[in-house]
């Protein structure tokens, strides 16, 4: 359909008469608790059109709760939500058509072949996208009248994104899609991912994995204890892009090393002292998984929980 | 996803009955493909009614000339209707909210209604191919006569709309009794039993002791089983009733009655969730 361009303006969202667009996601305080349990305490994020957004936090941080507070599974105790312009929490069908949601672990639709269910759940939107279509989207066509139970895991979960995507959402929400898969599933989901996003879509997903984030979002949030600790883009999160790099190399037999945040004139420096090629020569900046760490560190510390 | 900003805000969504409609169709394959489910709620009525029917069909029941297996199967018509709503949405209900299937639905802009339209729909369709399977049974096998007068086609038809009703509304109650899908049915089965046992479908009820028959005179599937038996049975039957008649206004009022209870058990016990999930 729109493949292959990036809008690079935000895309109108909701039309509605005189209203300029609205980022589609906006969070402000939120929070929720379960008894004692804070699970959030204060969440703030901004989601706008036509991005890509991963929340990353320990289990029990607080991604589900928040996710399906925004879908509008969940009532919160507090913070103002606004989702496509609209309070989750008064959600109404016409809101519910332009939300597309991938629940984590479904193992409903046994009993029906790919087609029927993508067939059936298309006749609950105003517009949906023709079933064939979703079916090639997805890479289910050869499955197309295959039963639901027959499916693997990733066959699953394409069949989930299918339903999620066939009322044309304008966003997106993605929890935990691909828990389970093995490295060569996860790779083609993701492929789907970029195809949708390519697309114009807005999604918010929720992952375990960091390299996941890494390679589909635009900008990662890490939620840890019920509140946002970290907000940016994959490769400056926590100061990553500026942080101290490692150098390392051989000198006198020996392997050396030094963090530092001037890495280049380190690197002249050395260049200079062996007359041309330093040995064993790396230069390293921190993962997403050393920051993602830290922050998750940092943030556990002081009350010496899970420690 | 741009292409959605293209259509009006307005584009109209589908109506409750139509979705309802289109669910009809998927709980019926549901239903039908899932082996377990379709035996035991379809199935097993007409199990019941050969082993039964076959062990003690022939016995003589006092000395009208009525034979225990035509009792056995207005019992079991009666027990059909229990079956096919009661027992289908109290143990398929909690195995739907176990595999997320209601989880899906509330994400979506299905309106609620739509879910309740698509099981009442399969309830009715099941209930329909049932009832004509245990007559033909009755009548081929166990020398039951169809029922002769019209009064007695429209007694069937309003015990079948009444009793499909109240069970099925029960059945919606029931669903959020048991904690999960896999042990549904061991919570379901033994109510089953037991209002079958003292409620008249697999003994003579004017043979039970007083207090079983005021217990089961309490519940509906007492008066559905003495409304069959007007039904099924023929002239000179009711001398086999406790108090000598079919009562049948009598059993209109308490289906009334419980329909009425049942609807309100429905809307206070129906959850979309299991519990603790939101």
């Amino acid at each position: 359909m729109h493949g292959g361009h990036r809008p690079t303006h935000k895309p109108p969202l909701c039309q509605t008469a005189g209203v300029e667009p609205h980022p589609a996601i906006e969070v402000h305080g939120l929070a929720k608790a379960y008894g004692s349990l804070r699970a959030v305490d204060g969440l703030d994020l901004r989601v706008d059109p036509g991005q890509c957004v991963a929340l990353l936090g320990p289990n029990g941080a607080g991604k589900t709760t928040t996710t399906e507070i925004l879908e509008g599974y969940r009532h919160r105790d507090a913070g103002d939500v606004r989702v496509l312009g609209v309070d989750p929490a008064r959600a109404d069908r016409h809101w519910r058509a332009r939300l597309g949601i991938v629940l984590q672990q479904v193992a409903d639709l046994g009993e029906l072949t790919v087609r029927e269910a993508l067939r059936h759940f298309a006749g609950y939107y105003p517009d949906p996208r023709p079933v064939d279509e979703v079916l090639e989207q997805v890479g289910l066509t050869a499955k197309a009248d295959a039963r639901g139970r027959t499916l693997s895991g990733g066959q699953r979960r394409r069949l989930d994104v299918g339903l999620g995507i066939i009322g044309r959402p304008e966003l997106l929400f993605l929890d935990e899609p691909t828990t389970g898969f093995d490295p060569e599933a996860r790779r083609d989901f993701w492929t789907l991912i970029e195809q949708l996003k390519a697309e114009g879509a807005t999604i918010l997903l929720t992952t375990h994995y960091l390299e996941e984030a890494e390679a589909l979002a635009e900008m990662v949030g890490v939620i840890n204890r019920g509140r946002l600790v970290a907000f940016d883009a994959p490769h400056e999160l926590g100061g990553r892009h500026t942080g101290s790099t490692v150098v390392r190399w051989t000198e006198d037999g020996e392997p050396r090393e030094e963090a530092t945040e001037r890495p280049t004139a380190l690197v002249g420096e050395l260049a200079a002292r062996f007359g041309g090629e330093v040995p064993n020569l790396t230069v390293t900046r921190p993962t997403l998984e050393d920051m993602y760490l830290t922050l998750v560190d940092d943030e556990e510390a002081p009350e010496g929980v899970r420690r | 996803m741009t292409a959605a900003s293209q259509q009006p805000v307005t584009a109209t969504l589908p109506s409750a009955l139509a979705i309802g409609w289109s669910r009809v169709g998927i709980e019926l394959k549901a239903l039908f493909r899932d082996r377990e489910a379709a035996v035991f709620t379809l199935a097993l009525p007409m199990i019941l009614m050969l082993v039964f029917g076959s062990v003690f069909g022939s016995q003589q029941l006092g000395d009208t000339g009525i034979t225990f297996a035509q009792y056995f199967v207005a019992g079991m018509i009666a027990s059909g209707i229990v079956y096919t709503s009661f027992q289908n949405l109290a143990i398929g209900i909690p195995q739907e909210r176990d595999e997320g299937t209601l989880k899906r639905l509330e994400g979506t802009p299905m309106p609620k209604g739509a879910y309740f339209i698509g099981k009442v729909g399969q309830v009715c369709v099941v209930y329909v191919i049932q009832i004509i399977l245990l007559m033909a049974i009755g009548v081929l096998l166990f020398d039951v006569q169809l029922p002769d007068t019209a009064a007695k086609w429209g007694a069937l038809a309003w015990l079948s709309v009444l009793g499909l009703t109240t069970w099925t509304l029960l059945g919606l109650a029931f669903s959020s009794v048991p904690k999960s899908g896999k042990g549904a049915s061991a919570i379901v089965t033994p109510v089953i039993l037991v209002l079958q046992f003292t409620s008249g479908v697999f003994f003579a009820y004017n043979q039970l002791p007083a207090w079983m028959q005021q217990f089961a005179a309490l519940f509906p599937l007492k008066w559905l089983t003495q409304g069959m038996r007007y039904v099924f049975l023929p002239e000179g039957a009711e001398v086999l009733e406790v108090v000598g008649s079919f009562e049948m206004s009598r059993v209109a009022m308490v289906l009334l009655v419980w329909t009425v209870l049942s609807a309100m058990l429905a809307w206070g016990f129906f959850r979309w969730r299991r519990r603790g999930d939101g």
